[in-house]
């Protein structure tokens, strides 16, 4: 229990980061990391080795998509107004740029560009927190760079072009 | 936006830009970036969205963690919203014990009880039915000395020991004794009311952290088990499911709430 509890513990402010970039607003992400460890520390038995981070941000994961799902059934799906533009100016300018342009990718390609350029795990973690292949991890990734690149550079998402 | 023919595919560009180019090939992808400036200039802009977002989130790491993520104060907080006997009782797995002794069988899905359980609660009931006959010799340790038993037992199976009172529902301690368990070392406790019918606790530590209260009833005895915090109980008695559910509703709450076990 000892040397468990101090791993988890010693993720814990990684897990907030991840989870206030994934969220935007820091209550929800602390709530989120909160439901990570209460479940952590309940499946601790259900942990055999391995890395403890890698097994954290997976759980972190699947809980926001579970929590994206259910707000799915709810309006106002995104903060973005519909016109809103990339801010130009400010101090916070291109913090703000940069929250806005996470905001408009597909959840799968913000936990993949999240986890490897924030949180600094490899493709290969990654696939596993995701369950996913390497090369998915990959093409998530390159499409999340695309998508945030367009964003910045002031094209309107596909989605919401009107035309 | 890169030839099919080319020595250096995207992948390999998103690759470099997150420092998983095998060392075989750095060379090739950087020689090629110095070729193809419109390449490196995607790279840069790569570099510079995770910049971005290593510059807007990664202070939060630095923060001070609040209070409610706190370990000790999750546990905590888990352990004293732990598992009411209401609950526990309501979602309880009832078998029949068939044939006595050592052979318990639990009926239908209840059979799926996890590994090991099968050995401790057989072993739990062998000692009720060894020990609650005996007249001279029914216990090592005297119920009069609580403090020292706790004490001694708790050191034996190294878990934080609360002996139930039970004076309340007419249940007198007769006394402990160590046992051997099928993990190691076992408490066994054993009360006895006013018509002298005995009821036993027995315990030691568990390999899973909880589980459901199973109940199990033969022609003579009867038992509850359960497992919580790591520390698997099992209550036993004649077979009366009211009288023996009242004095396991009891101990649950005692050793639940005393909060004096530790894990």
């Amino acid at each position: 229990m000892a040397t468990f509890g101090k791993n988890v513990e010693a993720t814990i402010p990684a897990l907030r980061r991840y989870a206030r970039a994934l969220t935007r607003d820091s209550d929800i992400a602390d709530d989120l990391v909160q439901d990570t460890l209460v479940r952590a520390l309940r499946s601790e038995h259900l942990f055999h080795g391995g890395d403890i981070r890698s097994w954290l941000y997976t759980i972190l994961t699947n809980l926001n998509r579970n929590r994206l799902r259910s707000l799915a059934r709810r309006p106002a799906l995104s903060p973005l107004e519909d016109n809103d533009a990339p801010d130009l100016a400010g101090p916070e300018a291109g913090g703000r740029d940069i929250e806005r342009a996470l905001a408009t990718l597909v959840e799968d390609q913000r936990h993949a560009l999240l986890l490897v350029v924030l949180e600094g795990l490899t493709y290969r973690e990654v696939a596993e927190v995701q369950g996913v292949p390497i090369g998915t991890v990959m093409s998530r990734l390159a499409r999340a760079r695309v998508q945030i690149k367009s964003y910045l550079d002031g094209e309107r998402p596909a989605l919401r072009r009107v035309k | 936006m890169i030839d099919r023919d080319s020595p250096v595919t995207e992948d390999e560009l998103h690759a470099y830009v997150d420092g998983e180019v095998p060392a075989d090939r750095l060379e090739a992808v950087t020689a090629w970036l110095a070729a193809h400036p419109e390449q490196a200039a995607l790279v840069a802009v790569w570099r510079a969205q995770g910049e971005a977002i290593r510059a807007r989130y990664g202070a939060v790491a630095n923060e001070p963690v609040p209070d409610r993520l706190k370990l000790d104060q999750l546990t905590r907080q888990q352990r004293s919203t732990g598992r009411s006997w209401a609950a526990l009782a309501a979602a309880a797995v009832f078998a029949l014990i068939v044939g006595g002794g050592a052979g318990w069988m639990a009926r239908g899905a209840s059979a799926a009880a996890p590994t090991g359980f099968d050995a401790f609660t057989s072993d739990a009931l062998d000692a009720h039915k060894l020990y609650v006959v005996e007249v001279r010799h029914p216990v090592e340790v005297p119920g009069d000395e609580r403090a020292h038993m706790t004490q001694w037992l708790s050191k034996r199976l190294g878990v934080d020991l609360r002996i139930p009172d039970l004076q309340s529902i007419g249940l007198k301690l007769v006394g402990g004794r160590l046992l051997p368990g099928p993990t190691g070392a076992a408490a066994f406790y054993m009360y006895e009311g006013p018509s002298g019918e005995r009821f036993t606790i027995y315990c030691s530590k568990a390999g899973v952290p909880e589980s459901a209260l199973h109940f199990k009833e033969g022609e003579r005895f009867a038992a509850f088990y359960w497992v919580d915090d790591k520390v698997a109980f099992a209550v036993s008695g004649p077979a009366d499911r009211e009288r023996l559910e009242q004095v396991t509703k009891s101990v649950y709450e005692q050793v639940d709430r005393s909060g004096g076990r530790k894990s």
